[in-house]
């Protein structure tokens, strides 16, 4: 250890602003800084200050997409299986799993985390550790089919037009993640829907008869008995769907971790549940037929599709989502509320929670807005009384 | 609850012994700090330099009274404020006037007095307090150099003298860091203090208030004042600001004048009305990690810190010596001079050290966070031994709910800081720029992930309103 920082420390000049290498100046200090906490003090103010720093809150993050990420891999593999009509033991599946989940990581990451350097460079700035939670997201909800040019293409488009043309982390309006995704949707829809891009390998291998591929939530339109999948099934995430998207045990775990260290937010999580659930009864009450697809108990709709995985990972994000305490009830209801109501009414866009989450990160300045306003409305009529 | 006593006796007992309104505050940290003073007084510090600092006034523009060589006693006007030159700061001691430091762009930082053996004070005629008027008391004040004692809010600065405040605040509870224990330290000042809010009263229609940890309310002799409204508090910092006891108690509007009293610099006010002269001498905590044998010492205000050097420890690295606490206290060097608001000293570990891995270590159990992504809050009562690293590098907002956390007062900060940041007058009055000062949000500069320098901005913010309202 002393001996690699005095190595550090010798090459360190090298790196300074306006010395040869100067240009690298960003990049070696993110280097440093993975590797060292740097020796910086405080300067006027706090003269002490707490532990936590941004790494440290990215990394909870990380730590809680875990259970997704690893369940995701094994089930790549476990469908691919179910659709061959294979017989593959347990560690040849995770192997599989493996195997396609990587090239993905490997593109999100070079490309993304490429782009993060080059325009922290540019700026002169820290390179910010965003992209570190992004980069892990983004794999999570494409198909696994998805074709790696277009999964770079769609990382470069949320990293630079999502974010850095805002100025970089802490500025987007939209959740980069989910960007890259709605760019690929609108882009490429033909890899983003129907029965063929959810498991791996289906365009090319022979495929069992009676193995559809479909996710639940494309087969809900007929209603609920038209769902090839029991409620267990989609609970513990034994289903097609986006890589990290399709337990919703795993992700729990993972809102355990989030709201248990305090980084994401419970109040987003719960008023997007109690949202979901309201239109979902409601919905309930109109239905006219078994086979309508509003008689979808409101419960299904939480663990179908990308509920699950938005509210807890997407909606949660400190940037994007509402800031003040009140605005994120009414947040996370209203995202909660459209998902549902655009997987019922708009068969066309089965997946809601993608545009109910980007929609109202848009909206969420304005919620504030009104919630900061009446925060200064109370100040003003206190000043009338006194 | 059994009561039996007619009702005019219970409001009696009300007034008298208990709290009218208690207010329970529960945003807030109390930062387990190591290095508590023990209540004893180690050493009496007769001192060869002090210094006197215009920097310790926010806002001052100070104009120079004195000229190096000059010989001046304890009460002498040293410097004034230049756009008030009825408000002047004086001498703590007697002595010759030994250097004129000047910093960048020759700001004024401080005038250093060589200080005589023996003090000798100028003395002033002392009215009786109950038979002077509120024009004599603010000349006394003035002419002595207490006025300086007296802040205003908004932005914290000395009071002008032209105003007549809506009512005085004085906080009778310290909740920051390691800070100085007011009962101990005022022991002996009780009839001195009394006097110093007979004083007060005068200035104001709208009262003396006097807040109190509600925790140590009945064991204090800080209740038994006379002439006084009281209010009791308990919470963990800053519940003890006084900046947050108006909040609670009678919020600033806009227009709207308070002034606000530390206790120990009521007791200097009292003994210009008791014994007429100006003696700035304080009981001063000395605390912190690197602390040897923190404790209380006895000195004035601007003493210099060469003068503590046997309870600084140095030998297990570098250290920092703060003029007050951790959270706004003022970096002052070994060489430095304490302040005049400062009852307290903290030395503190610098944090100039590389930790590999450090923010990806499980554990890292020494380290002291809010945040649950460490296991601090497992260890409650625990103390830990802090230093000052930045402990991340600095980025914008990212996280925006850990601030209201610790501010108890009904403002949105993250939106006051931006609007600050963007020099939005309109937008920062509305948001409360005239209910906090830096001390206010000193804790969620603490608990800043992005490691913002938090208290910068609003001191900023706080510099604009007053030009602005010139």
């Amino acid at each position: 250890m002393n001996a690699l920082r005095k190595h550090i420390d010798k090459i360190k000049p090298n790196f300074a602003k306006g010395s040869k290498l100067g240009f690298l100046n960003s990049t070696f200090d993110a280097f440093e800084s993975f590797l060292f906490v740097p020796n910086k003090v405080t300067k006027g103010g706090s003269h002490v200050k707490d532990s936590v720093d941004l790494k440290r809150i990215m990394t909870a993050v990380i730590i809680s997409v875990l259970p997704a990420v690893l369940f995701g891999m094994w089930n790549i593999g476990y469908q691919h299986n179910l659709a061959i009509g294979g017989d593959m033991g347990f560690w040849p599946i995770v192997l599989y799993g493996f195997l396609k989940i990587l090239p993905l990581y490997l593109v999100s990451y070079i490309v993304g985390l490429g782009i993060e350097f080059t325009s922290a460079q540019i700026r002169g700035h820290e390179v910010n550790e965003g992209y570190l939670v992004t980069g892990m997201l983004i794999p999570l909800i494409v198909p696994v089919s998805i074709p790696l040019w277009m999964l770079a293409l769609a990382v470069a488009f949320a990293v630079i037009i999502g974010k850095e043309v805002f100025g970089g982390t802490g500025m987007n309006i939209w959740n980069p993640a989910l960007l890259a995704r709605a760019f690929l949707f609108f882009a490429y829809p033909g890899h983003m829907t129907g029965d063929k891009v959810w498991v791996a390998g289906l365009q090319k291998d022979a495929i069992v008869d009676g193995f559809s591929g479909a996710t639940p939530l494309a087969q809900i339109s007929d209603g609920l008995g038209s769902i090839q999948y029991s409620f267990s099934d989609m609970f513990f995430g034994f289903i097609p769907g986006s890589v990290g998207e399709t337990s919703t045990l795993a992700i729990l775990i993972g809102a355990f971790i989030l709201i248990y260290t305090g980084v994401g937010s419970w109040k987003i999580m719960f008023s997007c549940v109690l949202g979901a659930l309201t239109i979902g009864f409601i919905a309930n009450i109109f239905a006219l037929s078994e086979a309508s697809i509003l008689a979808v108990p409101a419960y299904y709709h939480l663990v179908m599709g990308g509920f699950a995985f938005g509210a807890v990972f997407m909606a949660t994000d400190p940037v994007s989502s509402a800031q003040t305490e009140k605005g994120k009830w009414i947040y996370g209801f209203l995202i909660g509320a459209f998902a549902v109501t655009i997987r019922l009414f708009n068969p066309g866009y089965p997946e809601g929670m993608m545009l109910a989450i980007l929609l109202m990160n848009t909206f969420a300045p304005l919620i504030d807005y009104y919630v900061v306003e009446g925060n200064i409305k109370k100040r003003l009529k206190r000043a009338k009384t006194v | 609850m059994y009561n039996f006593a007619p009702s005019f006796v219970n409001n009696l007992l009300l007034n008298k012994y208990i709290m009218l309104d208690h207010i329970r505050l529960k945003k807030g940290l109390n930062i387990p700090l190591k290095g508590e003073a023990f209540q004893k007084i180690t050493k009496t510090v007769v001192s060869d330099v002090i210094a006197v600092k215009p920097t310790d006034f926010v806002g001052l523009i100070p104009k120079v009274l004195v000229s190096e060589g000059d010989s001046v006693e304890a009460g002498t006007p040293i410097f004034a404020d230049k756009k008030r030159p009825e408000i002047v700061f004086c001498s703590p001691c007697s002595g010759v006037v030994d250097a004129i430091v000047r910093g960048e762009k020759r700001k004024l930082m401080e005038i250093r007095i060589k200080a005589d053996a023996c003090t000798k004070y100028i003395r002033y005629d002392v009215p009786k307090v109950e038979s002077v008027n509120k024009g004599e008391i603010i000349n006394l004040l003035l002419k002595s150099g207490l006025w300086a004692c007296i802040k205003q809010r908004p932005y914290g600065i000395v009071a002008n003298p032209e105003v007549t405040p809506k009512s005085i605040f004085i906080s009778g509870m310290n909740t920051a860091p390691l800070a100085a224990d007011l009962d101990f330290v005022l022991e002996k000042e009780f009839e001195i203090l009394q006097v110093g809010i007979n004083v007060l009263a005068k200035l104001t229609k709208g009262g003396v208030h006097l807040s109190l940890d509600a925790s140590n309310y009945a064991s204090t002799d800080l209740h038994k004042f006379n002439n006084i409204i009281y209010h009791s508090f308990s919470g963990p910092h800053p519940a003890g600001n006084v900046g947050v006891q108006i909040n609670h108690i009678s919020p600033i509007n806009k227009g709207e004048v308070v002034w606000t009293v530390d206790l120990h610099l009521l007791v200097a006010i009292g003994k210009l009305f008791v014994n007429g002269v100006y003696d700035m001498s304080r009981i001063v905590a000395i605390t912190g990690p690197r602390a040897i044998n923190p404790s209380y010492i006895k000195c004035v205000s601007g003493m210099s810190m060469n003068d503590i050097s046997e309870y600084v420890d140095n030998e297990k690295g570098d250290v920092r010596i703060i003029s007050g606490d951790i959270l706004s206290g003022e970096d002052v060097g070994s060489e430095g001079f304490l302040g005049f608001n400062n009852n307290q000293i903290t030395i503190l570990p610098e944090g100039n050290y590389y930790e590999m891995f450090g923010w990806v270590k499980p554990f890292r159990l020494k380290k002291f966070s809010i945040s649950r992504t460490y296991f601090s809050w497992l260890t409650q009562k625990k103390k830990y031994e802090m230093d000052t690293n930045t402990n991340g590098g600095e980025r914008a907002f990212v996280v925006s709910d850990v601030y209201s956390k610790v501010l108890p007062m009904d403002i949105y900060p993250v939106y006051l800081f931006k609007a600050i940041m963007a020099e939005n007058i309109d937008k920062m009055e509305q948001l409360g720029i005239y209910e906090i000062i830096e001390e206010d949000v000193a804790l969620c500069e603490f608990v800043c992930p992005s490691k913002i320098n938090i208290q910068s901005i609003v001191k900023k913010g706080i510099d604009m309103m007053i030009r602005e309202m010139e």
